[in-house]
C-alpha cells in the first residue's frame, strides 16, 4: 500500500549541481556521482537505503538524527552520511555490526521518547519513524523512562510540564508536540523551502519543540501561510494533514495539475476509493518541485462541492430550469441548436471561448471544432484579457510569443527584476523559489506601485523598489533603456550576433533623446532617477539577469508597448537565450501558453500560425479535409489584433532564434 | 609607594576589591602617596587577594589580604604577619615556565607601556616583516595545539584559513570558558589582554582576515571590561584598526556556544545549536567564510612563538605535546590555582607536588582532568604523563587542561549522574543521542542507585551511543567521566547500602 501513497523515491539530501564526477565504493559498489554529493544520496543512488530521519531532500542536509551513520576506511568514526559528502576513491560501509548496535541504539532512545499507539495513530502506515524502528531490528526498549513529552501525567499522578496539548488551530492540519521527535525538518522546510520562518524550535536540550513563533503562539496566530511544506517534510503523525486524521491513509493518488494560479504546480490527488484524501505537491513537477501553496494544498473542496455539474444539463429557453439529460441527447441538442443558430444568422453567428486551465488536447480540440465544423475562426480564450499583450509583444520581439524560461531556471538567476506583480500573493510557489534564491545572494528589483512582500520579506530585500506612478511603465521601461544604452552597458557582440544591428541603431538613437531620461521622466512617473539608473546599472551589469512580470504590466492600455519594451531590455543586454536570464511572464492560468500554443486565438492555427496566410492554411485543410476560413469576424476582434498603439520603431523586432 | 591588588575575579571573589578600597583610605589618612596598580592574578588562589609592594630588592608579597590586614601595610613591609617574601621566589612560581602567562600578575593589564616593557609587541612587529605563508609555518613548527581541548595544530588550521580562496575571512577566538574548574581564559583576559589582542592580530596577518570578533561568557564581567578597554586602547594605539580590527562579543549563558559551530552560530545571531562538520569553520565559517576558530590560550601563545621563535617554544614538552600548558588546578585541593609548565609532568607529581593534596587533606580518590567531560583519573593513572595523547591513551582527555580533585569521600555514582545531568541541561538538543540520550543517562543511574544491576549495560550501551552517536563533544564525551567512574570506581555502583546491611 506504501508504494501508492510514497512512490517518489526520498534521495536525503538534494542533487549536487556539479558538472564534476566523482567515484566512490559503497558497500563493494562503485559510485558515480556529481561532486559535493552526500554520501547518503550517492548510497541512494546505487540502490542502498542508510537509514535516516532527519534527511529529505527537499532541505539540506542537517546531520541530526544520528541514523545514517557510516564507516569510512582510514577515517576516524562514525560520520554522518548526509552531511559527508563525497570524496574520490572513498570506501563506505553503510552496514556492519557496529553501526546496527549504533542504530539501534538511537532508536531505542526515539521510542524512549515516543506514544507507542501506532495502531491508532493516523501515520500508521506511512510512518517513517514506525518504518526506521523496522529497519534497524529495533525489538525492546529497556529504559524505564520517566520525562517525556507524551504522558499527561508523570508518575507521581502531577501533570507533566512537557507534555504540550495538540494545536488543531489550523483549519487544514494539526500539530502534536507529544509525537515529535525534533527532526527539525518542518522548521527547515519553512525556512528553506517555503521562505516564511513561521516555524523554530523552542527551548533546548530535552525541552526542545518545534514551535510556531513564541511558545505561547498557536499554529493559526503565527505567521504560517499554510502552504503544508512542514507537513510534507514530517516523518511522522506530528504535523498531519485533518483530513488523513478523519478519512485515513489513501489507497491510490493520480497525478494532477493544480488549478489554481498560473506556475500550474504538479499534485498527486491521493484518493481512497473516489473520496479525495489529500492533495500533495509533486516531486517531480517541474513548476513546483514538490512545493506547494495552501491553495491547491489544501483548498480542494471543489473537487467535490456540491455545487459542481456532474450531468449534462439542457435548457431550452434562460427562463427554463435545467434538465439532466444523457450525454447522447445533449450533444445532440448542442449539435442541433447551434446548426440551427448557424442556418438562421450565418456561419458567424456561433463562437467559442476556452479557459486557459483547460489541457493543450482540449483547448486543441476547441479551436478545431470551431475551425472544421462550424467553419468560422470564432474561437478565443481568456489569455485575452490577461496576456493578449505578452502574445503580440513577444511574439514581434522575439518571434513567438512564449516566455523564453521555465520555473527552475530562477535558480541561475543573479538579477530578478519583477514588474507589475506580487507573486508572494499571486504565484506564491515561484515566489518561493525565487525568494530560496534571493537568499542565497541575488539581488531583486522590483518595479510596482505597491510595497508589497515581494519587495521585502525574511531575509530578502529589493536592492531596488521603483514605486512608480500608476501607468507609467513604458515611461519607466524606456528610462531603464536610455541608461543602459546612454551608459554603453548594451551587449554589442550579442546584439550584433542575436539581433538586427541596424534597428537597433535607429532604436538606440530613439531611446537615447533626453525625453527618454530618468530624470525627464521623473515627473511622470514618482521614481527617483537616481533609482532608476541604479537599477538599470544592477539589471545589465548584475551577471544572470531575470524579468518577471505580471498583469500590472499586460492589463494596461500599453500593455504591449510595455512588454515589447522588456524584451528589448533583455535584448539590449544579452539577458536571454541561456539559464537564469530571461523575459518571463507570470500567467493568470496554469495553461495559458499551451491554450495559446494550441491555436485559440481567432488569428492564429495551432503554433502561431496566422489565419490568413494560405500556406498556413492548406496544413490545416489537408489534415481535417475541409476549407478554412480566411479571415475572422468582425464581430469578435479584428483580423490585426493590436490591442495598444505601437510603432515598428519602438519594436525593433525579430530576436535571431 | 607602588601597591599591586589584583582585579582577577578570583581575587575580587575573595575580598581584593574591598582591600583595594582600604588601601587608598589608609594611605589618604596617613597622608602618604601611594600608586595603586591593579594587575591580573599570579595564579596562587589560595593567597589572594595577594598584595604585592614594590621594593628595590623586587615586588613583595602580602597575602592572603583582609581590609584588617591594611594598616600594617604601612608600618614596614618585612615586619607584616602576612608578608611572603619576594613573589617570583615563592615555590609556585619557581616552578613554573611562564610563556603564555609570563606577564598575567605582573603587568598592570591596561598600560600598553608596561606591555612593552615587559616584551609585548615583538612577536607582531616580527610577524609584519614576514610573508602570510612564513608566520604560518612559524606556528606550524612550534607543534602549537588547539588549547580549547581538541589539540588540533593550530598551524595546520591557519594554513586551510590563508589558503582558502574568499575575500573575507575572520579570526574568531573562543573565550566561553564554559569548563567547570577552568580559569585560564579568564585569567589571561583580565590580567594580559594585549596578549590575546597581540596574537589574534598576528592571525589575521597570517590567515589575511581583517576582522576578529572574541567570543566571551556573559559570566565574565570583569574580562569583558577589560578587553573591551584593552580594544578601544589599542585602537588609539593604531595596533588595531583598518589592517584588522577586533570586537568584542558576549555569549547569552550557553555552555553548548563554546562548541566552535554553535559559538559561529550565536556569533551570527542564531540559536545556538551545533553545526555538523563539514564544512570545516575554516573554510566555512562565520557568515559561511573561511574562519579560525581557535581558543584564548593557543591565540595567546602565538605571540611568544613569533617573538622568542618556533625552536623556543617547541624544545618544551612531550611527545606531540609541544610548549606549555596552563594548569588549572581546583576542587578539593590544598594549591589551587594556574601553573604554566611544560607538557610532561605525570599527574602524580602535579596532584601530589604541587597541588598539595587534598585541602581536607583525606587521601585522594580521583582527579577529573579536562573539565566536566574529562574522566576521572584514580591514583593508579598518576604516573600519566601530563600530554594529549598520553592521557587519550588512558581513556581521558587533557580537554583545557582542568583538574579537579577528589577526596575518598566523594561518590562516584553521584559524580556520574552529575555528568549526564550537565549534558542534559547543557545540550542543544540538536542530535537525538545527547538531547534524548543524557536524560535516559541520569534516569538510569537512579535506577542503578536504586539496586538496579540490569541497568547497568544499558548505561554503557547508552554511553557507546553517545559517544559515536553524538554530533559534538558535548554528547560525545560526556560518557568519559561516567564510563571512567564506572570502570575504576564499580563499588560506587554497587548497591552498597544493602551490602552494608
Amino acid at each position: 500500500m506504501k508504494d501508492f501513497i510514497i512512490p517518489d523515491r526520498d534521495f536525503g539530501t538534494p542533487a549536487a549541481k556539479s558538472k564534476r564526477m566523482v567515484t566512490l565504493t559503497i558497500d563493494g559498489f562503485d559510485v558515480t556521482v556529481p561532486e559535493g554529493t552526500s554520501i547518503m544520496r550517492a548510497a541512494a543512488e546505487a540502490g542502498i537505503q542508510v537509514p535516516k530521519l532527519c534527511a529529505t531532500d527537499s532541505v539540506d542536509a542537517f546531520g541530526s538524527c544520528r541514523l545514517c551513520l557510516v564507516e569510512i576506511e582510514g577515517r576516524n568514526g562514525t560520520p554522518a552520511s548526509c552531511t559527508t559528502p563525497v570524496a574520490p576513491g572513498l570506501k563506505v560501509q553503510t552496514q556492519n555490526a557496529r553501526l546496527k548496535q549504533l542504530r539501534r541504539g538511537v532508536m531505542e532512545l526515539y521510542i524512549s521518547d515516543h506514544p507507542l499507539d501506532c495502531l491508532t495513530c493516523s501515520a500508521n502506515g506511512d510512518c517513517e519513524l514506525q518504518d526506521m524502528a523496522g529497519a534497524v531490528g529495533l525489538r525492546d526498549v529497556r529504559y524505564d523512562a520517566v520525562d517525556t513529552h507524551f504522558k499527561v501525567k508523570n508518575t507521581s499522578g502531577e501533570a507533566n510540564p512537557l507534555y504540550i496539548p495538540r494545536d488543531d488551530s489550523n483549519p487544514y492540519f494539526s500539530y502534536d508536540p507529544q509525537k515529535c521527535i525534533v527532526c527539525s525538518r518542518c522548521v527547515r522546510a519553512c525556512e528553506e523551502v517555503q521562505g516564511t520562518f513561521a516555524l523554530t524550535i523552542e527551548g533546548r536540550g530535552f525541552d526542545s519543540r518545534v514551535s510556531f513563533g513564541a511558545k505561547t503562539d498557536d499554529a493559526l496566530a503565527s505567521d504560517c501561510v499554510s502552504c503544508g511544506a512542514c507537513v510534507a517534510a514530517c516523518p511522522t503523525a506530528t504535523l498531519q494533514e485533518k483530513s488523513i486524521v478523519e478519512i485515513g491513509t489513501p489507497s491510490h493518488s493520480v497525478i494532477t495539475t493544480c488549478a489554481y494560479c498560473g506556475v500550474g504546480c504538479s499534485f498527486k490527488a491521493e484518493m481512497r476509493g473516489d473520496e479525495l484524501v489529500r492533495m500533495t505537491p509533486y516531486k517531480h513537477g517541474k513548476a513546483n518541485r514538490g512545493h506547494s501553496c495552501v491553495k491547491g494544498r489544501f483548498a480542494y473542496g471543489y473537487a467535490s462541492h456540491k455545487d459542481r455539474i456532474l450531468k449534462p444539463m439542457i435548457r431550452e429557453a434562460i427562463s427554463d430550469p435545467w434538465q439532466e439529460v444523457s450525454w447522447a441527447e445533449a450533444m445532440e441538442f448542442a449539435a442541433a441548436k447551434m446548426k440551427g443558430i448557424q442556418t438562421k444568422y450565418g456561419r458567424n453567428s456561433v463562437g467559442v471561448i476556452t479557459s486557459s486551465r483547460c489541457t493543450n488536447e482540449e483547448t486543441y480540440l476547441v479551436q478545431k471544432l470551431t475551425r472544421a465544423v462550424f467553419m468560422n475562426n470564432n474561437t478565443d480564450t481568456c489569455a485575452r484579457v490577461c496576456h493578449s499583450p505578452t502574445g503580440y509583444g513577444l511574439g514581434q520581439t522575439f518571434g513567438t510569443s512564449a516566455g523564453t524560461q521555465d520555473f527552475d531556471s530562477v535558480e541561475e538567476a543573479d538579477v530578478i527584476m519583477v514588474i507589475g506583480a506580487n507573486p508572494s500573493a499571486a504565484h506564491p510557489v515561484f515566489a518561493s523559489r525565487m525568494k530560496k534564491r534571493l537568499r542565497k545572494g541575488a539581488q531583486l528589483i522590483v518595479v510596482d506601485p505597491r510595497r508589497t512582500e515581494t519587495v521585502e520579506g525574511p531575509h530578502y530585500k529589493a536592492a531596488h523598489h521603483l514605486a512608480l506612478t500608476p501607468g507609467t511603465n513604458v515611461a519607466v521601461v524606456s528610462a531603464i533603456a536610455h541608461v543602459i544604452v546612454t551608459e554603453g552597458l548594451f551587449d554589442e557582440a550579442f546584439i550584433r550576433e542575436r539581433c538586427d544591428w541596424d534597428e537597433f541603431q535607429d532604436y538606440a538613437e530613439f531611446i537615447a533623446a533626453p525625453n527618454h531620461s530618468p530624470e525627464a521622466v521623473e515627473i511622470l512617473t514618482g521614481v527617483p532617477a537616481e533609482e532608476v539608473r541604479k537599477a538599470a546599472r544592477l539589471y545589465a551589469t548584475g551577471g544572470n539577469a531575470a524579468i518577471y512580470y505580471g498583469l500590472g504590466v499586460t492589463e494596461h492600455s500599453q500593455g504591449s508597448t510595455t512588454v515589447i519594451g522588456i524584451a528589448n531590455l533583455a535584448m539590449l543586454t544579452g539577458n536571454v537565450g541561456r539559464r537564469g536570464v530571461g523575459v518571463n511572464p507570470l500567467r493568470g492560468q496554469n495553461n495559458v501558453q499551451g491554450s495559446c500554443d494550441m491555436g485559440s486565438f481567432p488569428h492564429e492555427l495551432p503554433g502561431y500560425r496566422h489565419v490568413k496566410n494560405p500556406d498556413v492554411r492548406a496544413i490545416y485543410e489537408n489534415l481535417w479535409g475541409v476549407t478554412i476560413e480566411a479571415c475572422t469576424a468582425r464581430v469578435r476582434t479584428s483580423c490585426n489584433p493590436i490591442p495598444t498603439r505601437t510603432t515598428s520603431r519602438r519594436g525593433w523586432r525579430r530576436w535571431n532564434v | 609607594m607602588k601597591i599591586y591588588v589584583p582585579l582577577d575575579s578570583a581575587a575580587v571573589a575573595l575580598g581584593a576589591d574591598a582591600v583595594a578600597e582600604a588601601i587608598v583610605t589608609e594611605a589618604a589618612r596617613r597622608g602618604v602617596t601611594i600608586e595603586l596598580v591593579r594587575n591580573g592574578s599570579h595564579g596562587m588562589v589560595w593567597l589572594e587577594p595577594l598584595v604585592e609592594i614594590a621594593t628595590d630588592a623586587g615586588r613583595i608579597g602580602i597575602g592572603p589580604m583582609t581590609v584588617a590586614d591594611v594598616p600594617a601595610l604601612f608600618g614596614g613591609i618585612a615586619r607584616h604577619p602576612k608578608a611572603l617574601g619576594l613573589v617570583e621566589n615563592l615555590p609556585w612560581m619557581k616552578g613554573q615556565t611562564r610563556l603564555t602567562f609570563a606577564r598575567v600578575g605582573v603587568i598592570d593589564p591596561l598600560s600598553l607601556a608596561d606591555y612593552r616593557a615587559h616584551g609585548g609587541m615583538v612577536g607582531l612587529d616580527r610577524a609584519k616583516a614576514m610573508s602570510k605563508a612564513e608566520i604560518v609555518a612559524e606556528v606550524t613548527e612550534s607543534g602549537l595545539r588547539g588549547r580549547g581541548g581538541a589539540g588540533f595544530p593550530t598551524g595546520i588550521k591557519w594554513k586551510t584559513v590563508s589558503e582558502a580562496p574568499g575575500e573575507r575571512k575572520y579570526i574568531v577566538c573562543n573565550a566561553d570558558e564554559g569548563d567547570s574548574a577552568t580559569f585560564a581564559d579568564r585569567m589571561l583576559m583580565e590580567g594580559d589582554p594585549f596578549t590575546l589582542i597581540e596574537g589574534m592580530a598576528i592571525a589575521g596577518l597570517a590567515t589575511g582576515a581583517a576582522k576578529g570578533f572574541v567570543y566571551i561568557r556573559s559570566e565574565y564581567p570583569v574580562a569583558i571590561r577589560i578587553m573591551e578597554a584593552a580594544v578601544r586602547l589599542a585602537r588609539e594605539a593604531a595596533i588595531l584598526g583598518a589592517q584588522f580590527d577586533i570586537e568584542i562579543r558576549v555569549g547569552a549563558g550557553a555552555y553548548v556556544c563554546g562548541e566552535e559551530t554553535s559559538l559561529l552560530n550565536s556569533l551570527e545571531g542564531k540559536r545556538g545549536v551545533v553545526r555538523a562538520k563539514p564544512p570545516l569553520p575554516a573554510l566555512e565559517g562565520f557568515m559561511g567564510k573561511p574562519t579560525v576558530v581557535n581558543n584564548v590560550i593557543s591565540l595567546a601563545s602565538v605571540p611568544v612563538i613569533l617573538a622568542k621563535g618556533a625552536a623556543h617554544y617547541k624544545d618544551f614538552g612531550l611527545g606531540r605535546s609541544r610548549g606549555t600548558i596552563p594548569l588549572q588546578i581546583a576542587g578539593n585541593v590544598r594549591f589551587g590555582g594556574l601553573y604554566e609548565t611544560a607538557f610532561g609532568l605525570t599527574l602524580g607529581q602535579i596532584v601530589d607536588d604541587i597541588a598539595g593534596g587534598t585541602a581536607t587533606g583525606r587521601p585522594v580518590k580521583a582527579v577529573q582532568v579536562g573539565g566536566p567531560l574529562g574522566a576521572y583519573h584514580p591514583r593508579s593513572d598518576f604516573a600519566t604523563p601530563f600530554g594529549y595523547e598520553e592521557f587519550a591513551g588512558q581513556g581521558g582527555l587533557i580537554g583545557h587542561a582542568g583538574l579537579t580533585i577528589f577526596d575518598d569521600s566523594a561518590d562516584m555514582l553521584a559524580q556520574a549522574r552529575f555528568a549526564m545531568e550537565f549534558c542534559a541541561i547543557e545540550s542543544c538538543g540538536k542530535c537525538t543521542p545527547c538531547r534524548i540520550g543524557a536524560v535516559r543517562g541520569v534516569e538510569t543511574i537512579d535506577r542503578i542507585a536504586k539496586g538496579d544491576a540490569a541497568a547497568i549495560p544499558l548505561l554503557t550501551d547508552l554511553c557507546s551511543t553517545m559517544k559515536s552517536g553524538s554530533l559534538c563533544a558535548l554528547g560525545g564525551f560526556t560518557p568519559y567521566p561516567v564510563l571512567s567512574a564506572l570502570t575504576h570506581f564499580p563499588d560506587d555502583f554497587t548497591p552498597a547500602k544493602e551490602a552494608a546491611e
